[in-house]
């Protein structure tokens, strides 16, 4: 009860700052947080990536290991995405099986990168029907302030980009690198009080009525779309998030991928 | 990359439909005795089955809202909906679009009526063709209103995607399974208010806009069929009732 009232109070203020053309922070509308991305900071993972947007942290570790293929798909390898939203990274999650947030969370990420196509699930095939490779892609918060959907999709995608097969340990020879074929980037935008802001802090994502994440990529295609939350939108102001989403992708895409 | 299935002949698609043609609808209202409000849905060869419960006491109760009613709402596919069985109970996929769903009807249900309760819809997929969000939404709108919930308005929901390079409305299941992209998006017909809105595969910023045109036409005709569906209904009652107090 007590956390629901600080809850009401911050949304007030939100919204109040952001009639008047402010947020929280003192960024633009169209403002993104700093970013930073750091790559390979797991030893034992075939690919990892730490990323901050402002004081948001993921930590994503990519785990590649041979398997069997699905009996649909005998001759694709398979991508499996999971996030976990541990308790150490906000006083709102709780240990247990994965919740409805969590599970759409990683639904959207792994939609992103396999409508892109990012990774060739047919060079993933060793020998069909019994032999593919499996690469699973573990998103870990570590610290939430808003928009984990946009950190969880740089961390994946900054993940697949420099990752390892490990042939060796398979005793396979091969190539130990797996060619990307795209880099889907991950923006969301709410709507409150009739604006558009891109890259939610905490606070904002609470008060926000709906949300947008749009998957773009480098050709400037779209890959993947969720809106979440309780409100309306009119068609105007998704088109302006497609928009918005399209282009900061691509300064994100330059910046850090 | 997909081979490319032939999926569009001499401007038709496989089914014979254009490209902004629906699948056909039956709706059927207040099919279930037990439940508060029904609907029986069809969209081509998907057969949904929506069921209302509440408002009543919400369970658990550390999941009540001192504010507003909480809408629960679980999207279900039977185990014989599809062609491999599907293993009974939620799984990520529909806890996901439970979650969607649920979504698409906080704008319109007047929940701030009924603090501390609990209003519960049931979606259950009987028979799977693709699109099964969409008609599962286009059920659960019209048995909320059967169900006499407060309501601003009917939510009415449709699929578009992209096959052989075409935007097309309304994908079956032949068409899901080769094409390029699908989109299921939910609306308020009459005032053009987006409440659901998904996407997965590729398509350009174009293309997209395209398929939210022909989303909104159809979701204009189901909101018709809709609203015809209740008002059948309902007339019917009413004329029945007179018959009763004749006799």
């Amino acid at each position: 009860m007590g956390l629901e009232i600080v809850n009401d109070v911050r949304t007030d203020y939100v919204c109040d700052l952001v009639k008047n053309g402010k947020r929280e922070d003192g960024r633009g509308f169209r403002e993104y947080r700093d970013i930073s991305v750091e790559r390979d900071v797991i030893k034992r993972a075939e690919g990892s990536a730490r990323v901050k947007i402002g004081d948001t942290e993921v930590l994503v570790g990519v785990k590649v290991e041979l398997g069997t293929p699905f009996p649909d798909t005998p001759d694709k390898g398979v991508i499996i995405t999971n996030t976990e939203l541990v308790p150490l990274a906000s006083p709102k999650f709780e240990s247990g099986p994965p919740n409805e947030n969590s599970i759409q969370l990683a639904r959207v990420v792994d939609r992103g990168i396999r409508g892109s196509e990012t990774i060739d699930l047919d060079k993933l095939c060793i020998e069909k029907g019994e032999k593919v490779w499996m690469v699973f892609i573990d998103i870990h918060v570590l610290d939430d302030n808003g928009n984990l959907v946009d950190a969880a999709a740089l961390g994946a995608i900054a993940s697949l980009l420099n990752l390892r097969i490990p042939n060796e340990r398979y005793g396979l020879t091969g190539e130990n690198t797996l060619p990307m074929r795209d880099t889907p980037v991950a923006v969301t935008t709410v709507e409150i009080e009739g604006n558009i802001l891109v890259d939610p802090s905490f606070d904002e994502g609470n008060a926000a009525a709906s949300s947008v994440t749009v998957i773009s990529n480098a050709d400037g295609t779209l890959s993947g779309m969720q809106k979440s939350g309780s409100g309306g939108l009119k068609e105007a102001q998704i088109a302006e998030m497609v928009e918005i989403g399209i282009e900061k992708a691509g300064e994100i895409r330059k910046k850090y991928l | 990359m997909k081979e490319e299935i032939e999926l569009i002949k001499d401007g038709k698609r496989l089914d014979g439909r254009g490209f902004d043609e629906l699948r056909p609808i039956k709706i059927e209202v207040g099919v279930l005795k037990r439940a508060d409000g029904s609907c029986y849905f069809e969209l081509g060869d998907n057969k949904v089955i929506a069921a209302v419960y509440g408002p009543r006491e919400m369970h658990p109760r550390h999941a009540q809202d001192a504010k507003m009613a909480v809408v629960k709402f679980r999207y279900n596919m039977a185990p014989f909906s599809t062609n491999d069985r599907k293993r009974p109970g939620p799984d990520r996929r529909s806890v996901e679009i439970s979650k969607v769903c649920r979504e698409a009807f906080n704008p319109v249900i007047m929940r701030e009526l009924y603090p501390k309760m609990g209003i519960e819809v049931y979606v259950e997929l009987l028979q799977s063709d693709a699109g099964t969000r969409t008609a599962g939404i286009n059920a659960a709108s019209i048995a909320l209103a059967d169900a006499g919930i407060p309501m601003k308005d009917l939510v009415s929901s449709i699929a578009v995607g992209k096959i052989n390079g075409e935007v097309v409305l309304d994908l079956n299941a032949a068409e899901d399974n080769n094409g390029e992209a699908d989109m299921p998006i939910a609306m308020i017909a009459r005032t053009n208010t987006i409440t659901a809105l998904q996407m997965d595969g590729r398509m350009t910023q174009e293309e997209f806009g395209r398929g939210m045109k022909l989303a909104r036409g159809a979701c204009h005709q189901i909101y018709e069929l809709q609203r015809a569906a209740l008002v059948t209904r309902y007339n019917q009652n009413y004329e029945g009732k007179n018959k009763r107090e004749e006799e």
